[in-house]
């Protein structure tokens, strides 16, 4: 349909009263301007203003002065952050919280989609999938709290149990050796059984053929996955990876802010996390739009360069 | 399937069963401990760690934290940001997306690129927090919905939904002289209804879930929505809960788990639905993706 409708304007926008033409084209169309323009006023208002906003981090922004009555200082605020061995630190904190988000966090749900995959029991699969689906939908809260009730060194079961065997606590909620994995632990939690659900669909498409061809040359449980189920769903999982590598730094506030208090600032300071303490709490509005343009800035080299990698291997996979 | 088992199937078999019994386990028992704690005795909670069953029932934290006008403040909070939220979301979304559908609108590709564009980069924290003090909305519950009315990609989804609605029907309904409102809302809104009840809870499940924005635009705390005064009570030693010091007589184990249990049970209340239409508009995001 589409195809049809270029074919009648090009001849149109040749004719030399193109501008008419176009004058007529939104006349035509005005009701439809009319259900967009609300939506585009806030896309220009709460997302391209905030991006014009950035500039700040080329001044010594000042809420007194505005805007417009800030001083410019350039590249100060880069030059003193690149200095700065905090930066280094969060920096640091970021990668390896991405790293273990996808060592971790990511396969988790390709290998339980393959469990539940093996299930032929179909009400108890469902069963399953109803119950592990449910954390997604919580907020992170929810999940934080949860995470409090339970892992607390005050009577929280998880470690009355650790004590009953070991004979002492463990400080989860506050001893930074702890942080990454309670993270790492509540992602995998809250979002594994939903995330199975594009590699479910994806299986359901691997056709009975196969397996029964896998089954006549003798191929068992095991050799089957490997070599039928897994192919099959290698596409979705290199295309996801790539998707995931695009929001590498981005690693939730809403769910570490929760987790993060003064005994373990050390390990919880990631970028979004600084950004909020020195911007927020400590008014340097400069400073920390400056560390939120660098991760953004870093954020768009890191999907750009994500997508040219996927759109090469998307032609190799292809042919 | 059939399948001649191997012994060594088998036993996979039987643990691959026991394993994914214990994940779903996992994911749902932490609640019924929650809920099971929130009608218990504190001397209970002390005493036993773990438990389903409470020995002694009482009510008595419920009828505490229903007692309070913080409380329940902000249980309506969250009642209003999430109708109101999800009502202006919606609107947004269903008319921006049925514009941008139409590839004869002037303009249309722009806008999508422009659209696009969001989802790589955004202005961040601190220029979204000044914009929304420099739009007088501090401590305004519009605070808690304008800033995230849109999501992209779901605008995205919508569009191409709209897109794959039959056009005859838009053709027969111009030569009748209907007008483009018109049609919107009397022939592509009423084929659009997998897609409004998807976005509805998408949209409803933001807005109830969301602290980030009252953390950062509201500091009166007669306007903390649910979830803010739930992160506060978890993690603050000395809890603003209640004008009245009551907490020094009220057990306070029992308040939490009650809290917890309040905020999570809308979600639990419309969860058959989300899970239905999340699994859809999860798939149709991902043929995009």
């Amino acid at each position: 349909m589409p195809k049809v409708e270029t074919s009648q304007r090009i001849p149109v926008q040749q004719l030399p009263t193109n501008k008419v033409t176009k004058w007529q084209m939104i006349v035509r169309d005005k009701w439809l301007y009319f259900l967009l323009i609300p939506g585009l006023i806030w896309f220009i208002v709460f997302r391209y203003v905030p991006m014009w906003g950035t500039l700040i981090a080329f001044q010594n922004y000042s809420p007194f002065l505005g805007f417009w009555g800030s001083e410019w200082v350039g590249f100060t605020h880069f030059e003193r952050l690149f200095q700065n061995p905090d930066f280094y630190r969060i920096l640091r904190n970021t990668l390896i919280l991405a790293l273990y988000e996808t060592l971790f966090v990511f396969p988790a749900p390709i290998i339980l989609a393959l469990m539940l995959n093996e299930i032929r029991f179909t009400a108890y699969k469902r069963t399953i999938q109803t119950l592990v689906y449910f954390p997604n939908f919580l907020s992170w809260v929810i999940v934080a709290s949860l995470t409090y009730v339970f892992f607390t060194t005050s009577g929280g079961i998880v470690n009355v149990i650790i004590e009953r065997f070991t004979g002492s606590t463990i400080f989860f909620l506050g001893d930074p050796e702890w942080f990454r994995t309670m993270i790492i632990g509540q992602q995998i939690w809250k979002n594994v059984g939903f995330g199975t659900i594009i590699f479910l669909a994806a299986l359901a498409n691997v056709s009975k053929e196969q397996y029964e061809a896998a089954i006549v040359d003798g191929a068992g449980r095991f050799r089957r996955m490997w070599h039928v189920t897994l192919p099959a769903i290698r596409h979705v999982i290199v295309i996801l990876l790539i998707l995931n590598m695009g929001n590498f730094l981005d690693q939730g506030f809403q769910q570490i802010y929760l987790m993060t208090n003064s005994l373990n600032r050390s390990v919880a300071d990631v970028f979004d996390v600084y950004i909020y303490f020195s911007g927020i709490t400590q008014g340097a509005f400069s400073h920390s739009t400056a560390v939120g343009l660098f991760k953004g800035v870093v954020g768009i080299i890191l999907i750009l360069t994500t997508r040219y990698i996927a759109k090469k291997l998307k032609q190799e996979t292809l042919f | 399937m059939k399948s001649h088992n191997t012994p060594m199937g088998r036993v996979f078999d039987v643990f691959n069963h026991i394993i994914l019994a214990l994940i779903a386990l996992a994911m749902i028992v932490p609640f019924l401990y929650v809920i099971a704690g929130s009608f218990a005795t504190e001397a209970e909670l002390a005493r036993r760690p773990f438990f389903i069953f409470p020995e002694t029932f009482t009510t008595g934290a419920y009828q505490y934290i229903f007692s309070t006008p913080t409380f329940i403040r902000s249980i309506g909070v969250s009642i209003w940001v999430t109708v109101v939220g999800t009502i202006v979301s919606l609107s947004l979304t269903l008319m921006m997306g049925y514009a941008l559908s139409k590839s004869r609108l002037l303009g249309k590709n722009v806008i999508i690129y422009l659209v696009i564009f969001t989802i790589i980069f955004q202005g961040g924290m601190i220029p979204t927090y000044l914009l929304v003090r420099d739009l007088g909305l501090l401590n305004s519950l519009w605070a808690l919905i304008l800033p995230i009315a849109m999501n992209p990609m779901w605008l995205i989804i919508v569009i191409s939904f709209f897109r794959s609605l039959p056009n005859e029907l838009e053709e027969s309904a111009k030569i009748d002289g209907a007008s483009d409102i018109k049609i919107f809302l009397s022939i592509a809104l009423p084929l659009s209804k997998p897609i409004i009840a998807t976005f509805t809870l998408f949209y409803a499940v933001q807005y109830w879930g969301d602290y980030f924005n009252a953390l950062l635009y509201i500091s009166d705390n007669a306007k903390y929505p649910v979830m803010l005064l739930l992160q506060n009570i978890m993690t603050m030693a000395d809890m603003r809960f209640g004008e009245v010091d009551a907490l020094v007589e009220q057990p306070d184990q029992s308040l939490k788990l009650a809290v917890i249990v309040v905020a999570t049970l809308p979600i639990m209340f419309v969860y058959p639905f989300l899970q239905k239409h999340f699994a859809k508009g999860m798939l149709l995001g991902s043929v995009k993706g």
